[in-house]
């Protein structure tokens, strides 16, 4: 059956290196339908504007493609209020916001934050430096062999010290889907917060804000088939408003005075300067897409298309699968016996096959597993099986080609 | 593009039978480097004896490029002064932007190789790092 998603996406119909292209790395970032694109382009080429400020027509059309957007994401997590959603750069810049505001004015010597070594770079420095910067302690959930936790152990850990909890709910290495709600539950329950990159799940899963009853979530645009350059960070109303922001400008002042300043009200607050106009409008457009196509069935594409490729994979001898060998969401990351993740990926690249390689920003996780790098298939709705039957294929070639050249 | 113009015999060779891998006792300086985009790593350690490279090894993590690239450069700097050093680390940059160097100018004949790079932009940067490495630890001494 051919993908009937495929023909959307303009990018994936060209030929690499004179074969036709198989994008698996999703997980980097995804490609963009037509929808996103004409969106972004019909905003430049036909109401351009900024936002908020002007009172002609093309600043209310601007205003309204952007705010518009937003009630999108508003549905998209189900969030309570539009005042909850905050448009951000990507993932990073809104992990940074919650660890440099809401962290630092909330810790102190004695607390505790905890995460896992398997967070990417991007929901691990933040809060590295803000444990270092407030005297709180940095401690680690224990992972278990698979990359999953067990939440017997993960329960001794959290006491009342415990201020907040960072951890990813989809992994990009491992694949794994974390306890988002459990872990809620038992952080809530100490009077901590939970603070979830969710950069992998949001395109891959319904994420339900209110149903995980999480703290904060942050997600980028260009990874759920939006561009590049625009990110949610989700915060609960009563959170939100006891921050301070930390980026100062136009757009997010009520009133300048000379010695001091007063806020807008959210979600603007946080939103100085002129905002990601198109990337919002864009990211719209991409969620559009997804609701259309039904983010229940891309969940369930994503995740047969990575027990298939793990199938597949794992009748390769010589080749190792990390992470869990069931419940594996759209990726599947791997080595190929000693043939360093470089040499496969450039190999794979010769056939027109992308994929990742190298430590996927998690040096620590990379520790935790022994590997100094590998490398990573990813899936996302425009891949099929014909897809990973090419990795396979690939795969074999690039032992054969090592196993020649190493004789 | 062909694969084999990059994973030419000699280079596989090095790959596998690294010349010069390991550490001694009486370095004179030793640099880490890392190319943190990618996690590859190589630690080099010099022996600097009256103006001229005596000693040169490596340890190291990465991929077949990036550590044969390594045990080349620690085999032909071996009795090399500073600045002819320098030279070659100028001579192999040029010649992984693809510029048409004079190959006989190594002092080792395996590096022409390593030509066949600069065809793959990707990974240029796996071939420069131990020399990188080479001219951070001449220039921190000389």
């Amino acid at each position: 059956m051919t993908n009937p998603w495929k023909k959307d996406f303009p990018i994936l119909h060209q030929q690499v290196n004179g074969h036709p292209l198989v994008y698996l790395d999703s997980g980097a970032t995804s490609q963009k339908p037509y929808p996103v694109i004409e969106a972004m382009s019909q905003y430049y080429e036909g109401y351009n504007s900024n936002v908020h400020r002007g009172v002609h027509t093309l600043g209310t059309k601007a205003t309204d493609g952007f705010e518009g957007a937003r009630e999108k994401i508003r549905k998209f997590i189900n969030a309570k209020s539009v005042q909850e959603i905050i448009y951000t750069r990507g993932t990073t810049t809104a992990i940074n916001l919650v660890a440099s505001s809401y962290a630092r004015m909330n810790l102190q010597p004695g607390d505790e934050i905890i995460t896992t070594v398997a967070e990417h770079h991007s929901n691990f420095i933040p809060w590295q430096q803000a444990a270092k910067a407030t005297g709180a302690t940095f401690k680690f959930f224990p992972l278990e062999a698979d990359g999953t936790l067990d939440l017997a152990k993960v329960a001794e850990m959290i006491t009342p010290q415990t201020k907040v909890i960072a951890i990813h709910h989809l992994s990009n290495v491992m694949g794994t889907v974390q306890p988002i709600k459990e872990l809620a539950q038992m952080i809530h329950a100490v009077g901590g917060v939970i603070s979830v990159d969710g950069a992998q799940a949001a395109p891959h899963m319904r994420v339900d804000v209110q149903d995980l009853d999480v703290d904060f979530y942050q997600f980028s645009g260009h990874k759920m088939m939006g561009p590049t350059g625009i990110g949610v960070l989700y915060g609960k109303k009563a959170l939100l408003e006891q921050m301070e922001p930390i980026e100062f400008g136009g757009e997010m002042i009520d009133f300048v005075d000379l010695y001091d300043s007063t806020w807008k009200e959210l979600p603007w607050k946080f939103e100085g300067g002129t905002p990601i106009i198109a990337g919002a409008i864009g990211l719209g457009a991409a969620i559009d897409y997804l609701e259309a196509v039904g983010m229940d069935t891309i969940e369930e594409h994503d995740r047969k298309l990575a027990t298939y490729a793990a199938e597949q994979m794992g009748q390769i001898e010589g080749l190792t699968i990390y992470g869990p060998k069931s419940e594996r969401t759209g990726l599947v990351t791997f080595n190929l016996g000693d043939v360093h993740p470089h040499d496969v990926a450039t190999v794979l690249d010769a056939e027109g096959i992308a994929v990742r390689a190298g430590h996927h920003c998690c040096q620590p996780l990379m520790r935790w597993l022994k590997a100094s790098a590998t490398a990573r298939a990813s899936f996302y709705l425009y891949n099929d099986e014909s897809d990973i039957d090419a990795l396979v294929k690939g795969l074999k070639k690039t032992k054969e080609y090592f196993g020649h050249v190493f004789r | 593009m062909s694969l084999d113009d990059l994973y030419r015999r000699v280079i596989m060779d090095h790959y596998q039978h690294p010349r010069n891998k390991g550490t001694f006792e009486d370095g004179t300086v030793s640099i880490e480097l890392n190319n943190p985009t990618c996690g590859d790593r190589i630690s080099l350690q010099l022996h600097l004896e009256e103006g001229k490279i005596t000693k040169a090894m490596f340890t190291g993590e990465g991929c077949s490029i990036s550590l044969s690239s390594a045990s080349m450069m620690t085999e032909a700097v071996k009795g090399l002064t500073y600045e002819q050093a320098l030279e070659l680390v100028d001579l192999f940059s040029r010649m992984m932007l693809g510029e048409d160097v004079d190959v006989e100018k190594f002092p080792l004949e395996d590096i022409e190789a390593l030509t066949g790079v600069a065809k793959f932009p990707a990974r240029i940067k796996c071939a420069t790092l131990a020399w990188k490495a080479l001219e951070k630890g001449v220039n921190e001494h000389k």
